[in-house]
């Protein structure tokens, strides 16, 4: 079947199996190799991607069911330049260590891209919650957390400093002696 | 002003976070063009004869090039791991029998990836299906054998010594407690699964990419099951999506590959899906723990025992030699004066076990850790307390244990009242006898544990090349294999803070067998304090050569000459303005290049103290971790930022093992947790935010006093967590509940104990 899929802004088009799953469409047709496949049950969220500007999960979503929609990968997300990446999601994962292997890091970004645009509003438990379907096997998630919160303008320091740390994150939400 | 100890973002995020870390799946390489790709037909039975495999349909499937079983493999079984059981070797494809369900079957080569998919399920597999040994003690009876030939499922035994026990290990104990404990089977899960790819070169070379923890030891692997010159093979690395230690060497689905290949003329690319690596991929710990623990009533620790069991799955692999780290670090941090242990290793229709994250000490630890509490309880005294009293004193050092570790330093006693301290302990213990008098619902627990473990534990060597460029870069070459610990920024830093060239203008080079022929990869927390040190000293004689051709460009001695780090040029020594000559202009007139073998001589033994405070709902048995608090200690940090990343992970491993996380199988083999939909690994929702305290202790045993971090987290949280949730029933009569502490198993031992 033909499909029509504007992916980052440009256009794609392919003639693929119905089966063809969204996420291998990314990455076979139109070779766009971040968003990863961490396991076959929609459990791990590595592949997660907008459609639409909503995250959905592209293991299980078929290539047809995105036709003639707009689809936002990781990629698609901004740039390095000058020594800093342009999205706030990403430069906030970067400053605080929010990724290791990066394997479900394409996967992470695109869904608290999408959790901060629901909530503007977000507290350390609504960001735990909210990438409940995001698994990340190297940092225990707690410098996702907090990258998050930074990137949502929550950052756990400032919140601190301001007394207003018990609503926003857990009061041993700290950076670490190393930082001092 | 050094950038050692300070917190420097890493260098490989840029790619990470616009186009992706490039994944042996993600390869477009063009040596790979036109690649068939392998799916695997795997065993459904757990123990069978294989009678008949018929692969006709398979083969007119559209797409299909090739189909192959065991019969057409012609690579001699391999001997997985050198000190197993002779007999206990695995064929490339199974042959007459099968011994795991996931053990490969038939081997179908397709066009496109999906085609494979379909072509497998038309190989037709007759299974006899033979009796299923699954739990160790059964297997420990011989009554059903995995290999006849070997007349046993014995895989080994290691004693502490060759004499018997002492008979009078516990006579003059006033008190002495024991019981079985479990150190359940768990899986790595990396989220990168197992792949690689392989083509073969006009020059009748064979090149792998493929997914692995040390490219160096895998070649050597791959070349020695193929029967050809490791000169013949070259591992590429690609990006690694993590690996925890079931990286660890070549798989041998990667000769496979490399074997596929050949056969048929072309490229070949594998990646398997979750499911089969649920089975396929080996899995950790699977320790029966007999723990004995002797003392007096005034809580002085005299006497300890501990007899393993650990489970080596269908084919012996690097589980085999684990039980030894647990016997060596069996005492833990307690100066203890008799100690014994004893361990066996035994065959399972299971899958093959190895290394995950802290790979033997993790189950010496869970285990003297959960003695330490029993004894407390018995005796009536604070685990606190206990510990304390019989921690290695810090005047001790080095102290060498009856398990015969050569401990180099530690603050033990320190680290436990620094992570009381700042949890409160006092204030704890006063809100959970509150909750106990008012009969709360839920409850409040509370679980130390002290820890000590190895790193860098047998493999002290590890080379590095540092070469300055006439355009003022610099390129590391590094025998450490990072997925995930970020040495492209570190190795940088150590590079930087000797040549004083910005860490911008360093590239780290890793994992590629042809520019680096020696290496001993990322394992055991090994790669700062072997491969780091390394390449601190190629830049520190990289330095000294520069200093001697700029002697006599500046005309000056020697010994006048230093390194002006802010401008990474040779200068004269307090003469600012003076001459000067910068290294990249050293480099244009001759090469500027170090290499460095760093051997470490011995391991190191970082240590720590966790405190984990829990919440357990006795009507539920729900447990909640709500706070870690974690001192852990391996000496000067070097980069705050990943320091502290690998305790998170660490720390989120075990507190997965001690609540969440068990491989399990039925009475027939069959997988129970054969997919992430069943396998409990954490999300965020499932764990707290971690507290952590820094305590930094130097070891001897390298110039920089650095030890490894890797594992420590894992190592110190788990047992901390399974305390608590036991202390938090305590009251209730519950004096041990095995891992992992699910609601079921919490709820059941308080009905158990209020009978």
């Amino acid at each position: 079947m033909k499909v029509e899929i504007t992916v980052n802004g440009a256009i794609t088009s392919a003639d693929v199996e119905p089966r063809t799953l969204l996420a291998h469409y990314l990455r076979e047709n139109v070779g766009l190799k971040a968003t990863n496949i961490g396991c076959d049950t929609t459990s791990c969220g590595a592949c997660t991607v907008l459609v639409d500007g909503e995250s959905v999960k592209s293991c299980t979503v078929l290539a047809v069911q995105a036709d003639q929609q707009s689809v936002t990968t990781m990629e698609g997300l901004g740039t390095y330049a000058d020594g800093e990446l342009t999205h706030p999601v990403t430069a906030a994962f970067r400053q605080g260590h929010g990724l290791q292997c990066g394997f479900c890091t394409p996967g992470m970004v695109m869904a608290a891209v999408s959790l901060i645009e629901e909530n503007p509003d977000l507290t350390e438990a609504d960001v735990r919650e909210g990438l409940e379907g995001n698994l990340c096997r190297c940092t225990g998630y707690h410098n996702i957390v907090r990258a998050v919160l930074v990137a949502a303008g929550k950052d756990p320091d400032a919140a601190q400093a301001a007394g207003t740390a018990d609503k926003t994150v857990a009061p041993g939400f700290s950076v670490g002696e190393g930082d001092k | 002003m050094s950038i050692l100890g300070t917190r420097v973002v890493r260098t490989e995020d840029p790619v990470f976070l616009t186009r992706g870390a490039t994944y042996t799946d993600d390869l477009t390489d063009e040596r790979l063009t036109g690649a068939l790709h392998l799916t695997l037909v795997r065993s459904p039975i757990a123990h069978a004869t294989i009678t008949s495999i018929d692969v006709e349909a398979a083969k007119e499937a559209p797409g299909v090039v090739a189909v192959f079983t065991g019969a057409d493999v012609d690579l001699a079984p391999a001997l997985l791991f050198p000190a197993a059981n002779k007999a206990m070797v695995r064929p490339f494809l199974a042959t007459d029998r099968v011994r795991y369900v996931g053990e490969a079957v038939a081997a179908v080569l397709t066009e496109e990836a999906y085609q494979g998919e379909d072509a497998a399920e038309l190989v037709d597999v007759d299974y006899e299906p033979l009796d299923v040994v699954v739990g160790m003690k059964d297997a420990l009876t011989d009554e059903v054998l995995l290999f006849p030939e070997a007349g046993t499922n014995s895989v080994t035994s290691m004693h502490l010594a060759k004499e018997e026990a002492p008979e009078d290990l516990f006579a003059d104990c006033e008190v002495v407690v024991s019981r079985e404990i479990v150190n359940q089977r768990v899986a790595a899960a990396p989220l990168e699964t197992r792949a690689a790819s392989a083509y073969w070169g006009e020059d009748g070379r064979c090149t792998i990419f493929c997914s692995t923890q040390n490219a160096q030891s895998a070649r050597d692997e791959v070349a020695g099951w193929m029967g050809i010159d490791a000169k013949d093979l070259r591992l590429i690395l690609p990006d690694v999506g993590g690996g925890f230690g079931a990286k660890i060497g070549a798989d041998p689905e990667f000769a496979l590959v490399a074997w596929l290949s050949k056969k048929v003329g072309r490229p070949v690319r594998w990646n398997e899906s979750r499911s089969e690596n649920m089975t396929g991929m080996v899995q950790g710990r699977g320790q029966l723990q007999t723990i004995t623990i002797g003392g007096d009533r005034d809580g002085t620790v005299k006497a300890y025992r501990l007899d393993v069991v650990a489970d080596a799955g269908a084919y012996p692999r690097l589980g085999v030699v684990l039980p030894m780290f647990t016997k060596m670090m069996a005492p833990g941090t307690y100066d203890i004066p008799k100690v014994w242990s004893t361990a066996q290793v035994v065959a399972t229709n299971t899958t093959s076990t190895a290394a995950y994250r802290g790979a033997g000490r993790p189950e010496a630890t869970q285990a003297i850790e959960r003695a330490m509490d029993l004894f407390a309880d018995e005796i009536g005294m604070d685990p606190a307390e206990l510990r304390k009293k019989n921690v290695i004193a810090p005047e001790k050092f080095p102290f060498t244990t009856k398990g015969g570790a050569p401990y180099d330093s530690g603050e033990y006693a320190k680290a436990i009242d620094l992570a009381l301290e700042t949890a409160d302990y006092a204030g704890l213990r006063a809100e959970q006898e509150a909750r106990r008098k008012r009969g709360d619902a839920v409850q409040l627990g509370i679980g130390i544990s002290s820890y000590v473990e190895i790193t860098g534990g047998g493999a002290f060597v590890e080379n590095a090349t540092v070469e300055v460029h006439a355009d003022g870069t610099v390129t590391v070459l590094t025998g450490t294999s990072p997925h995930g610990q970020g040495h492209a920024t570190a190795w940088a830093m150590l590079a930087s803070d000797e040549l004083g060239i910005p860490i911008e203008k360093i590239t780290v080079i890793h994992g590629d067998t042809d520019l680096i022929p020696k290496g001993a990869g990322t394992m055991g927390s090994r790669s700062l304090q072997t491969g780091g040190i390394a390449v601190h000293n190629a830049a520190t004689e990289l330095v000294e050569l520069a200093k001697q051709r700029a002697a006599e460009l500046l005309e000056a001695d020697v010994d006048d000459l230093e390194i002006d780090k802010t401008t990474g040029s040779v200068v004269v020594k307090g003469a600012p303005g003076a001459k000067s000559v910068s290294l990249a202009q050293l480099a244009e007139a001759d090469e500027l290049k170090i290499y460095h073998e760093f051997d470490g001589k011995a391991p190191t033994f970082p240590f720590g103290a966790h405190v984990a405070v829990v919440e357990v709902d006795v009507e539920s048995g729900k447990a909640t971790v709500e706070r870690i608090y974690a001192v852990d200690d391996a000496g000067p940090i070097l980069n705050p930022l990943i320091f502290d990343g690998q305790r998170h992970g660490g720390i989120a491993q075990g507190i997965a093992q001690a609540l969440l996380e068990e491989v399990v199988w039925d009475d027939e083999g069959q997988p129970l947790t054969g997919s992430f939909a069943d396998y409990g690994i954490p999300s965020a929702a499932e764990l707290p935010s971690f507290d952590l305290i820094t305590m930094e202790t130097r070891t001897p045993v390298n110039a920089l006093g650095y030890k490894g971090i890797g594992e420590a987290g894992t190592i110190g949280s788990c047992p901390a967590v399974q305390n608590a949730v036991i202390d938090a029933v305590s009251h209730l009569g519950v004096s041990h509940i095995d891992m992992p502490l699910t609601p079921l198993r919490v709820w059941e031992a308080i009905q158990e104990a209020a009978k």
